[in-house]
C-alpha cells in the first residue's frame, strides 16, 4: 500500500503530539532529573551521577520484585491464552446467545480495577466470601492473608477472571473472519476437528493471538491496583510486584532518587518490549500481504 | 500500516468494494455462515460464564444484606433484603459526588482523546510524512507506560499548573494512554475506508474540514464509537493516577470507596453497594457496542 507523501499531515498530528508531550515527556524528564540527583531535603539537590542506577541494579529487592513479576506474567500467559482460545471456540456463532455472551464476558473488563480487587478480597475471605468459605468447607486450609501460596493463587485466579475475556474476544474476532469456504474445503477433504483447528483456525488467529500475548504480557507486567487491594503486596513481600514496589519506594518511603532510577529501568524494560512488539507486528503485517 | 489486520478482520466485506454513493448506507452486514462451535461448547461457556458471574453475584448479594447478616450468617442470598446500603450512598453527597466526579473526568477525557485523535489517525492512515513510523511507535510506548512510573511526576506537574484536584487534571493525565489507544483504533477503522472516497470528495469540491465532518466521520461512525468506548473504559477503570491527582473536589468513586472503608471500620454492605454501582455504567455502555467490541479489540489491536 503506497500512501502519498504529504508533509502537511504533520499539522493533523500536532495536537496529539503536544498533548502527549505534555503528559508524557515532561513527567519523564522530572523522573530523569531525580534519578541523577540526591537531596538532604530543603529542596537542595546535588549531582549523584549513576549511583542510584548502580544501587538499583545490584539491589536484591529489585531483583526479587522483577523475578516475581516475570513469574506472575508467565503463569498468566500459560493459563489465559489456552483458556481464551477454548472459550472463543466454544462461543455460539449466531442468535441472541452471541450478544449475551459478549456482554457478560466484557463485564469484568469494565469494572474499576480496585473494585476488582475488592470483589476478590471479599470473595476469598474465609468468613464472608463464597470462595474462601467453600474451600474451608471442603477441608482445605486457605487463607490469602497469611499464606503466600494462597495469596498467589488468589491474585492469579483474579487476573484470569479479569482478563481471560480479552483473549477470548480477540480470538473470537479472528475466528468469525474465517470465510465459510475454508470449512467447506476442509469438509470435502474429510479433515478432522483437530486438523481444522490446527491448519485453518489457528493460523487465522495468529495475528490476534500475537496481540493478545503481548498485551497480556505487558499489562500483567504493569499490574498494580488489583493485587495491592487484595494482598497489599503481602504476606511479607510475597506478592510485591514491580509497580507495588515502585509505589512503596516513591510514595511510601519518599526515596526519590532510587525510585526515579527504578522507574527508568522499569520503563526501559517496557520500552524494549514495546519495540519487540511493534517490530513483530509491522513485520507480520508486511509479510502477511 | 494496518492493512493486514484490517483486511483479515473486516466483517463488512473486503475493503475497496464500497462505492462512494453507498456511503450513507454503509453499515455492518452480518458475517457469512460460520463454523459451528465446539461440541461441548455450551458446557464450556456455561462454566466460564458462571465463573465470571459468581464473584459479581456475591458482591450484589452482599449489597442487599445488613452488616450483621454479612458477618454473622453465611447465606447464598439475602434473607432480609435491605436497601439501606444504597440509601446511604444516594443520600450522602460525599458518596454520590464520587460518581459525578468519575463520570465528569471520564467524559472529558473521552471527548479530548477522540477530538485530537481523529485528525492524527487520518494523517497516519492516509499519508506518509517525515518520522511517521517513529511517531506511531512513540505513541505506542505511552500506551505501554506503567502508571506507577508516572504517578509522582504527574502530581508535581499538575501542582505546578495549579490543576491538582480538578477534573481536568485527571482527564489530561488519562490522555497519556487513551490518546495513543484512540489513534490506534481509529487508524485501523480509517484504513478500512478506501481512499477513492476522499479523492472523489475533493474532486467534487469539498474542502478538507467539510469532507471530514460531512462524509468521512459518518463513514467511520462505528470506529468512533468503539474508540470512545475504549477511552471510557480505560479512564473509568484506572485508579492509581486518578487517586494521586485528586484530594476532595474531584475524587473518583473508586478512591472514596477505599478511604471510607479504612476510616469507618468495615462497612461491608456499603462497600458492596458502592462496588455494584461502579459496575453499572460499564454494563450500560457495553450493551451499545456489544457487536463491535471484538472488532474494536482486534482492529485497534488492543
Amino acid at each position: 500500500m503506497d500512501k502519498p507523501i504529504n508533509q502537511k499531515a504533520w499539522f493533523l498530528v500536532l495536537p496529539v503530539l503536544l498533548l502527549v508531550a505534555f503528559s508524557a515527556v515532561i513527567p519523564l524528564m522530572t523522573v530523569v532529573n531525580y534519578s541523577v540527583q540526591d537531596t538532604f531535603g530543603n529542596n537542595e539537590f546535588f549531582w549523584a551521577g549513576t549511583a542510584w542506577f548502580e544501587e538499583m541494579l545490584r539491589s536484591p529487592r529489585f531483583h526479587q520484585a522483577l523475578a516475581r513479576n516475570l513469574i506472575f506474567s508467565a503463569i498468566i500467559l500459560v493459563i489465559q491464552i489456552p483458556l481464551g482460545i477454548v472459550v472463543a471456540l466454544s462461543m455460539p456463532r449466531k442468535g441472541v446467545g452471541v450478544s449475551i455472551c459478549l456482554v457478560l464476558m466484557a463485564l469484568p473488563l469494565l469494572i474499576p480495577w480496585n473494585v476488582v480487587g475488592t470483589i476478590w478480597q471479599v470473595f476469598g475471605r474465609v468468613d464472608i466470601g463464597l470462595l474462601g468459605h467453600t474451600l474451608e468447607a471442603l477441608g482445605i486450609d486457605y487463607n490469602y492473608v497469611r499464606d503466600p501460596l494462597d495469596a498467589w493463587f488468589t491474585i492469579i485466579i483474579m487476573d484470569v477472571w479479569h482478563w481471560t475475556s480479552l483473549v477470548a474476544l480477540l480470538c473470537y474476532a479472528g475466528l468469525v473472519s474465517i470465510p465459510e469456504a475454508y470449512y467447506q474445503a476442509a469438509r470435502i477433504d474429510g479433515a478432522s476437528r483437530w486438523a481444522v483447528f490446527r491448519y485453518i483456525q489457528l493460523p487465522k488467529m495468529n495475528r490476534v493471538l500475537l496481540i493478545a500475548v503481548l498485551l497480556r504480557f505487558m499489562d500483567s507486567f504493569m499490574i498494580y491496583t488489583e493485587p495491592f487491594v487484595v494482598t497489599g503486596g503481602g504476606p511479607g513481600n510475597s506478592t510485591t510486584v514491580l509497580s507495588i514496589d515502585l509505589v512503596k519506594l516513591a510514595v511510601g518511603q519518599f526515596d526519590l532518587g532510587p525510585a526515579a532510577a527504578m522507574s527508568i529501568i522499569y520503563f526501559l524494560i517496557v520500552l524494549l518490549l514495546s519495540w519487540v512488539f511493534y517490530t513483530v507486528m509491522t513485520n507480520y503485517e508486511r509479510g502477511g500481504q | 500500516m494496518s492493512t493486514g489486520v484490517t483486511k483479515s478482520i473486516n466483517l463488512n466485506g473486503p475493503a475497496g468494494t464500497l462505492p462512494a454513493s453507498a456511503a450513507k448506507a454503509h453499515g455492518f452486514v452480518a458475517p457469512p455462515k460460520v463454523r459451528k462451535p465446539l461440541h461441548l461448547g455450551w458446557l464450556v461457556m456455561t462454566i466460564y460464564l458462571t465463573f465470571l458471574l459468581l464473584p459479581i453475584y456475591w458482591l450484589v448479594n452482599m449489597s442487599f444484606k445488613t452488616n450483621v447478616e454479612i458477618t454473622n450468617t453465611f447465606s447464598l442470598w439475602p434473607n432480609n433484603p435491605t436497601l439501606r446500603n444504597y440509601t446511604v450512598i444516594f443520600t450522602d453527597p460525599s458518596w454520590y459526588n464520587g460518581y459525578i466526579n468519575s463520570i465528569t473526568y471520564v467524559v472529558m477525557n473521552t471527548v479530548i482523546s477522540i477530538a485530537v485523535a481523529l485528525p492524527a489517525a487520518y494523517a497516519f492512515s492516509r499519508y506518509r510524512f517525515l518520522g511517521d513510523k517513529h511517531l506511531f511507535f512513540w505513541l505506542l510506548t505511552n500506551r505501554m507506560a506503567p502508571p506507577a512510573v508516572f504517578a509522582l511526576p504527574f502530581f508535581q506537574l499538575y501542582s505546578a499548573f495549579g490543576l491538582i484536584d480538578t477534573h481536568l487534571a485527571v482527564a489530561l493525565a488519562h490522555c497519556l494512554f487513551n490518546v495513543p489507544l484512540a489513534v490506534w483504533i481509529l487508524e485501523g477503522f480509517m484504513s478500512g475506508v478506501p481512499r477513492e472516497i476522499d479523492e472523489t470528495a475533493y474532486i467534487d469540491g469539498y474542502s478538507f474540514p467539510r469532507f471530514f465532518v460531512k462524509i468521512f466521520m459518518p463513514l467511520i461512525a462505528s470506529g468512533i464509537g468503539v474508540a470512545a468506548f475504549f477511552c471510557f473504559m480505560f479512564s473509568w477503570v484506572e485508579l492509581l493516577i486518578a487517586r494521586t491527582l485528586t484530594t476532595t473536589a474531584a475524587k473518583p468513586i473508586a478512591a472514596i470507596m477505599t478511604r471510607t472503608v479504612s476510616a469507618s471500620g468495615l462497612d461491608w454492605g456499603v462497600l458492596a453497594a458502592a462496588g455494584v454501582l461502579t459496575i453499572i455504567p460499564g454494563a450500560l455502555v457495553i450493551w451499545f457496542v456489544r457487536n463491535y467490541i471484538a472488532k474494536g479489540f482486534a482492529l485497534g489491536r488492543v
